[in-house]
This record gives structure tokens, sequence and C-alpha cells, in this order.
């Protein structure tokens, strides 16, 4: 009895535990909202703070319109190139998975998004930016576009292989070649899946820092030139963060504020558009 | 026996099947992947082998950096590195499986939705926004309220004197919360293929909850999580940005945990745009080409781990 007695606290405590924590797990996501949010404000609750861009320290109305544009124009520039590329690759693992090679492809999709995007910005340096010998925001999009891939290619295949077969069957028997039934009558019913692989690889190529460094580099007026250097959100945080100025840390915090609420609502946006493919795929 | 009529017909119509165009072009589409891997290795390799040749094997053990006399060692970076990731690991290890057996295990599906979503939304904020949080909000705070109590108490302690708002400790701290949706995410996924019927059984026998999950889901799962760890912490080798701006960049093997320090990261993300002639920016490579050797292991063993313990679930 008395031993029972011991195992139910046992239990109870470690249940306690367990949750206190989970709880645990849960300030650091409210703190960095919390001071993101408060610092950022300041800054970013000026209407020019998005309209203007770079000021000398210590003048007024500094905004950061350039960096905004500028983290516009690389991810969609690393878009076009990641998505069909990811779409496609990701229709092969999960229509092919019989063959041995998808294992690797798998494989080495799941390493590339472990790889240091640091590396991954040097590795663009050496391609996309010593050969031309100046920085350029092309290769900043070429760094992030190998970013992206693995990400879209694993989330389609997860979402191709929700499909039923009997669509895949129904097709097939009705006479239609193998790329139609992929291309259209799978890729429309996960679509929804595939957009949320996409607005994911988004949302991470938004927030990268490192491989931008020495690639797109930095710019402290607004470019729309893909071949000449870029300023970021991102990059704006880092530089702006780090330097002894007052003004320049305030924008600093407004540009986090910015990339977050950016960031975040893609995600919830993904959230949203994944939870329709599963319902769809269940109708199927 | 003959084959049927309408068999020969059918063989006689239709003609030698085609070549597989489409399968062709996506194969070689999906083929952009391990390449794009394979061509990392390669460029990194080739960029650094100025360095590589120069300085041979003695690189990973020298310990001064300096461009102007072009004497390059990786060993404080590598030493950094390594420290702030172990300490990270040991910070989120028991919290990151908390919650991976609250979320596999435990508590109603609200409960359980939201503490997923929050978890989510965690490993999506970007690293430089962790790193200015870090840099003005928890290193301050990390250094009145824990570093220098504990250097004041235990001054005497070689590796708990000397507190500094930025220093290994706090960029392990950032590290630990970072890293804590990997290793939340991959654990729980182990720990929901263990298979029912083991739960099943220890139940029946009259376990209670924590005895199931300590005795029996723990134990079997055990694989699966140490590959959610290995993967946890080759992210936290590779994370730049946050920890470059909160670890002091002192390139020196730190006397305590709270002094400055530097990671092979951080000198390249600081370093590599100034850096001029061609040793110099080869000796930076040769720390990224060691720092994606190293995660690129981790991952390919994590992963095959990771693998093999959810696989299971689909038997």
């Amino acid at each position: 009895m008395n031993r029972n007695r011991r195992r139910q606290s046992i239990n109870y405590t470690s249940i306690a535990i367990a949750y206190a924590l989970t709880g645990l797990a849960l300030i650091p996501l409210g703190l960095v909202l919390w001071f993101t949010i408060a610092k950022g404000l300041p800054a970013a609750s000026h209407p020019e703070f998005f309209f203007n861009v770079e000021r000398p320290v210590d003048v007024p109305g500094a905004g950061i319109a350039h960096a905004i544009v500028g983290t516009l124009i690389l991810v969609g520039i690393a878009s076009l190139g990641a998505i069909p590329i990811g779409v496609l690759g990701g229709i092969y693992l999960a229509e092919y998975a019989t063959s041995r090679w998808t294992d690797w492809v798998r494989l080495a999709c799941d390493v590339l998004v472990g790889t240091p995007s640091i590396a991954i910005g040097l590795f663009a340096y050496a391609l996309l930016v010593a050969p031309f010998h100046h920085f350029s925001a092309l290769s900043g999009s070429g760094a992030l576009a190998v970013l992206m891939l693995p990400i879209i290619m694993r989330t389609t295949e997860g979402a191709v292989r929700l499909i039923p077969s009997g669509l895949r069957e129904s097709g097939l028997a009705l006479g239609l070649p193998r790329w139609r039934v992929s291309l259209q009558l799978i890729l429309p019913a996960a679509a929804p899946g595939v957009i949320t692989g996409a607005l994911l690889s988004v949302a991470r190529a938004s927030g990268e820092t490192a491989p931008l460094l020495f690639t797109a580099f930095g710019n402290p007026f607004l470019n729309t030139d893909p071949t000449q250097p870029m300023q970021s959100l991102p990059v704006t945080v880092f530089h702006n963060a780090l330097l002894p100025y007052q003004s320049l840390q305030e924008q600093a915090w407004g540009a986090a504020l910015v990339l977050v609420v950016m960031v975040l609502l893609i995600n919830l946006t993904s959230r949203y558009v994944l939870r329709r493919q599963i319902r769809l795929a269940g109708q199927l | 026996m003959a084959a049927s009529p309408t068999a020969t017909a059918l063989r006689a119509t239709t003609s030698p099947k085609p070549p597989d165009c489409f399968r062709t072009l996506i194969g070689v589409v999906a083929t952009t992947a391990p390449a794009a891997l394979l061509l990392i290795v390669v460029v990194l390799f080739q960029q650094a082998w100025p360095s590589v040749t120069h300085f041979g094997l003695g690189f990973l053990a020298g310990s001064t950096w300096n461009p102007v006399t072009l004497q390059f060692g990786a060993w404080p970076g590598i030493f950094g590195t390594v420290a702030t990731s172990l300490m990270a690991l040991v910070i989120a290890l028991p919290v990151g499986i908390a919650v991976a057996i609250v979320l596999a295990e435990q508590g109603q599906a609200g409960i359980r939705g939201a503490v997923g979503i929050a978890i989510e939304l965690l490993a999506a904020i970007p690293s430089v926004v962790y790193g200015i949080w870090a840099l003005y909000v928890l290193g301050p705070w990390t250094f009145q309220h824990l570093e220098s109590p504990v250097s004041d108490r235990f001054n005497s302690v070689g590796w708990l004197s000397s507190a500094s708002p930025r220093s290994l400790f706090t960029a392990s701290l950032v590290l630990a919360v970072m890293i804590l949706p990997t290793l939340t995410a991959v654990s729980r996924d182990v720990i929901r293929a263990v298979p029912r019927g083991l739960k099943e059984n220890a139940i029946a026998l009259g376990s209670t909850w924590w005895e199931t999950t300590w005795r029996v889901i723990l134990p079997s799962a055990r694989a699966g999580i140490f590959g959610a760890t290995i993967l946890a912490l080759g992210r936290a080798l590779g994370e730049t940005i946050a920890v470059t701006m909160v670890i002091g960049n002192n390139y020196q093997i730190p006397q305590s945990i709270f002094s400055p320090a530097y990671t092979l990261a951080s000198v390249i993300a600081n370093e590599f745009t100034e850096a001029t002639g061609d040793l110099y920016p080869a000796a930076l490579v040769e720390l990224g080409l060691a720092l994606i050797l190293v995660t690129l292991s981790a991952n390919v063993i994590a992963l095959v781990l990771v693998r093999s313990a959810t696989a299971r679930a689909a038997i």
C-alpha cells in the first residue's frame, strides 16, 4: 500500500516536472516577442520608417525602405529559381519512390537543410561573387535558393504522398501519360501542401543573415538592380545592432520587428494552407 | 498453354514501352540537391587549398590568428564552437525531451496543439532576432543576475571566474533556445513511433504513466533521441549570427565559461569581407571547410539513426 502511494507520488511529481519544463521552454518565445515589440515600436511607429532610406547618425527620418525592398527582391529571385526545381524534384521523390536513387536524394536534402548557412554563403561567394569582382543581389539570391531548395523538395514530396493512389490510378486508367497524371492531376490536388512548403522556405530565407553578408553585402541606398549590392532586413538588424549609436540601435529593433512580423505572418499562413490540404486529401 | 488471342492482339498493337522522358527529366532536376551538396564541399576545398597546403594539419592545432603576419590556426575557434554547442546541448536536452514527452504522450489535444505551434514559432524566429535580443536583453540580464554572483562566490574556481556580458555562457544560452525546436520535434516523432503495443503492455501490467515512459518508451526510443541530439548538435555547431553577436569575439581559449570567446562561423562572418590577399581568405574558407565536414558527418549519422527509429512506426 505504502509502495503504491510512493509510486503514485513519483508519477504525479514527474508529470508536474514535465509540464514545468514545457512552460520553461515557452518563456524565451514570449520574451523575444515582447522585447522585439516593445523596443521595435518606437522606430516602427513612424510611417517614414517604411518609406525612407538610411540617413547619417542622428539625422531624423531614417528608414528601412531599401532593406524591405531588398529582402523582397532577394527572396523573390531565389524563389523563382528554387520553387520550380524543388517542386519537380519533390514530385520525383514521391512518384518514383521505389528507385534507390531517391533515397540518396532524400538524404542529401536532409543534410542540406542542416548545412551551416555561412558555408553556403562562402560557396555562393566563390561561384557568383569572386568571378565578377563585385557583390551582387543575384549571388545572395543564389545562396538563399540553395537553402530553400531542400525544404520545398521535402514538403512537396510529403504533400504528393498524401494524395490517395486512386486518383493516380484513375488517371492512368483513362490512358493519360505519366507526366500528365503527375502535373495535371496530382500536383493540383497537392497544391496547398506544395504552397505550404514554398511559404516555409520563403520565411526561412527572409530571416537568413549569414549567407548574405558576403554576397548581397548591403547598400545604404534604395537599389532594385539585382547585379548590384543590395540591403536586406536581417543584415540591417545585424549591422545596426552592433553600432554604438542609440538611434541606429533603435532602427535595428524596428527592422527586427518588421522582420519578425513578416516571418510569423508567412508561417501562420502556411499552417492555415496546410490544414486545408489535410482536409482536402481526406475528401479525395 | 497458348496465349489467348486478345493478349496476342494487344502485344501486336502496343509499341515497345517508350523511354519515360518525364521521369528522366524530373530525376535530373531532383539531382540538383545532391549535386549542390557535393559542389559546396568541392568548391570550399578548392578555395581553401592555398591554406591547406601552406599550414597542413598544424592549422587545426595552431592557436594564433594574425592576418598581419599571416599566421593562422583554428584551435580557439574549434574550441569555442564545440564548447558553446555542447553547453547548449546540456541546457536544452532535459527541456527538449520533457516537451517532446508532453507533446507525444501527455495532455489534451488543445494543450498539445498550442505547445506545438509555440515550438514551431520558436523555430521560425530569425537568428538575427535572437541575436539582438541576446545582445541587449539576455546578455546583460545573465551578467547581472547569474554570472556576476556566481563568479564572485567561486572566484577561486578558474572556469567560473571573471564574468562578462558577452561570453561563452550567453552564447550557449541563446543556442540552447535555438536548437530546442529541432530537438523537440524530432524526439516527439521518435517517441510517437514507439510501437503502441509496448506502451499498452506496460499499462496493462499496472505501470504508472511515469514508469511506462521512463522504463518502456524512453529506452525504446533511445537510439532515435540520440539521433535527435546529434541533429541539434549539428545545428548548434553551424549557427552563426546570434552567436557572433554575443560571444564577444575574442580569439583565445577562454579561461572561464563567462569569458568572451570566438567560434569558427563567427570568425568567417566577421572577417571574410575584409580578408585580402591569397592566404587570409583561404584560411577563413578552411575554417568553413572544417565546420561543414563536421556538421555533414554529424547530420548523416543523426539522420540514419532517426530514420531507422521512425521507420518502425510504418511496420
